[in-house]
C-alpha cells in the first residue's frame, strides 16, 4: 500500500477542517472495511487518511423511543444487532447489519461508510430509506442535514463535497402499529453481495387490517438504492393481506432499472423485486402485529 | 512523506509499544514487529479471516486494520489462548477431532471461536457456522469444525460447573479432550 498521512481528529470541527485544508485527496476512515482494500488495490488513492472513530459524535448509539435514533456515522454494525432496543425499534436496520459480511466485518463496518461508499447494493441503505432516515452532515460552515433518499447520486457518489463529512444518521421515534424488515438474495448462505434487495416499512390503523403508511426502498436494481414510489403511494389504505404484498411486488417491479451483469440478468432482477418486496412486507406487517 | 508513528497498545495483556507507518496493517505488525505469527495473511483483504485477532473483545480481520488504529486497544492473538503451557480446550479439541489440515486457517478459527464461545457457553450448530461464516477453510470442509467447537463448549460448561478456578481461566490439560502441554514457549512477547 503507497503511504498517507494519518490523523485521528477528536471533534468534527478538527475532522472538517483537516478535510477541508488537505493538500491533496483526504479519505474518511471509519471501519476500513472498504477503504483499506481500496487503498491497496489502488481502486482508491489517499494523501490523507482521517479516522474519524476518536469523535465522541461519530460513534454514539443514543435511542429512546421519544426521539428515535441517532446512530453515529463510524458505528460498527454489530452495536445495532447486539442492541435489543435499537433492533425492537428498527428490525429493518438490525437485519441489513447482521448480514453486512461476516463477524469481522460487521464488528467494524458502519452504516455510515456503508451509505458514504455509495454502491447501490450496499445492504444497510435500502433500510435507512425505508426507515426515513436523515444524513447530518458537518463541513467548516456549519451543519446541514439530507433524506436519506438523497444522498447517493450515482454508483459510487453522493452529495458530500471536499471538506464535508457525514456525522450521524437520525431516525424518527417508532409509530405505533409500525415495523420493518431488509431482505436481498444471494446465491450462497452468507458472506456475498445483493442480487437484489428490498426493505419494507408499514404501519397498520389501530385494528391492525389496514396499511395506513408506507415506504418500500430497493437496492441493486438501479444506479442508486431508490424508493419504490408507485408502490409507496398505492400501499395507503390496502388491506394488510397476502394479495396486497403481492400486487405491491408487481408495482415495485416497475420502479426498477437493473443492469445484467456477473450477479444477475436484468430479468431475474426485476423477479427478484417482486419476491422480497412481497415477503419484507409480509414480515413488517407480522412484526407490527407482534408489536415489534 | 510519512513519519513513524508511535503506537500503545495491549497485547495478550502485556502493554506494548511499537513505531509504524501510517500505511502498515496491523497484521504486518504483529507479524514482523512483534514477531507474533500465529495470525497469517491469508487473502488480505477480508474475506478469509486466516489473520482474525480480538480488538477490544470483538474479532477483526487484522488485515483491515491500520496498526496506529491499535492505538489503545486491548488485543488478543490466538498466542493467547494456551493458559501457562496448557492448551486451551478449543485449541486440545481442535486436534482431538482432526479439525484441521494444512492449519493456515486455525488460529483465526479459535480465535473467532473463543470469541463466540466467551459470549455464548451453549451456541447451536446454526449459531456456530453463522458466526464462523468470516473464517474460510479450503482443506477439510467445516463438519469437524463445528464439531470441535461444540465439544469445547462442552467441556468449557463442565469446567465451569465444576467451579474449578471459577476465574474463566480453563484448559488444564487434564480436562476432556485432554490437550498435551505445549512443547515449546507458551507466549511470545
Amino acid at each position: 500500500m503507497r503511504n498517507f498521512d494519518y490523523a485521528a481528529p477528536t471533534s468534527l470541527a478538527e475532522a472538517a477542517s483537516l478535510l477541508a485544508r488537505a493538500p491533496g485527496t483526504a479519505r474518511v476512515l471509519a471501519g476500513g472495511t472498504d477503504l483499506i482494500v481500496q487503498l491497496r488495490e489502488n481502486v482508491r488513492e489517499a494523501d490523507l487518511v482521517v479516522d474519524v472513530k476518536r469523535i465522541p459524535e461519530l460513534t454514539e448509539l443514543a435511542y429512546s423511543a421519544g426521539t428515535g435514533l441517532h446512530l453515529g456515522a463510524s458505528t460498527p454494525c454489530y452495536r445495532i444487532y447486539e442492541d435489543p432496543a435499537v433492533s425492537a425499534a428498527y428490525p429493518a436496520l438490525a437485519d441489513a447489519a447482521r448480514i453486512i459480511g461476516g463477524w469481522q466485518i460487521s464488528s467494524r463496518a458502519s452504516v455510515g461508510g456503508n451509505l458514504c461508499n455509495s454502491s447501490p447494493a450496499g445492504d444497510s441503505l435500502a433500510p435507512l430509506l425505508a426507515l426515513d432516515a436523515r444524513c447530518v452532515i458537518v463541513g467548516l460552515d456549519g451543519t446541514r442535514e439530507v433524506a436519506a433518499a438523497d444522498f447517493c447520486t450515482a454508483p459510487g457518489r453522493n452529495v458530500l463535497a471536499k471538506g464535508e463529512l457525514l456525522a450521524k444518521l437520525v431516525f424518527p421515534a417508532p409509530a405505533p402499529k409500525a415495523s420493518s424488515a431488509y431482505e436481498r438474495f444471494i446465491p450462497r448462505n452468507e458472506m456475498d453481495i445483493a442480487v437484489a434487495g428490498a426493505s419494507s416499512w408499514v404501519q397498520l390503523n389501530a385494528a391492525g387490517d389496514t396499511i395506513i403508511d408506507a415506504r418500500v426502498a430497493l437496492s441493486a436494481v438501479a444506479p442508486t438504492v431508490r424508493l419504490a414510489t408507485a408502490a409507496n403511494r398505492w400501499l395507503v389504505g390496502q388491506p394488510a393481506v397476502e394479495a396486497t404484498f403481492e400486487r405491491a411486488g408487481e408495482l415495485a417491479r416497475e420502479s426498477a432499472s437493473p443492469i445484467s451483469d456477473m450477479r444477475g440478468t436484468v430479468e431475474f432482477r426485476r423477479h427478484l423485486v417482486g419476491v422480497l418486496v412481497k415477503r419484507t412486507l409480509a414480515t413488517a406487517v407480522a412484526r407490527a402485529l407482534a408489536g415489534e | 512523506m510519512s513519519k513513524k508513528l508511535h503506537v500503545t497498545t495491549t497485547v495478550n495483556g502485556e502493554a506494548v509499544e511499537f513505531l509504524c507507518e501510517p500505511r502498515q496493517s496491523l497484521l504486518e505488525v504483529l507479524r514482523e514487529t512483534m514477531r507474533l505469527t500465529g495470525a497469517k495473511e491469508g487473502c488480505n483483504n477480508g474475506n478469509c479471516g486466516a489473520c482474525t485477532v480480538l480488538m477490544n473483545g470483538v474479532p477483526v480481520n487484522s488485515c483491515i486494520v491500520l496498526a496506529v488504529e491499535a492505538e489503545g486497544a486491548k488485543l488478543e492473538t490466538v498466542e493467547g489462548l494456551a493458559d501457562h503451557g496448557h492448551l486451551h480446550p478449543l485449541q486440545s479439541c481442535f486436534l482431538e477431532g482432526a479439525a484441521l489440515q494444512c492449519g493456515i486457517c486455525t488460529p483465526g478459527f479459535l480465535v473467532t471461536a473463543k470469541a463466540l464461545l466467551d459470549r455464548n457457553p451453549n451456541p447451536s450448530e446454526h449459531e456456530i457456522r453463522f458466526q464462523l461464516a468470516n473464517n474460510l477453510c479450503r482443506c477439510t470442509g467445516y463438519d469437524k469444525i463445528v464439531r470441535a467447537v461444540q465439544a469445547a463448549a462442552a467441556e468449557l460448561r463442565a469446567t465451569k460447573a465444576c467451579g474449578a478456578g471459577g476465574s474463566g481461566t480453563v484448559g488444564h490439560a487434564d480436562a476432556g479432550c485432554g490437550g498435551p502441554a505445549v512443547a515449546g514457549p507458551a507466549k511470545t512477547t
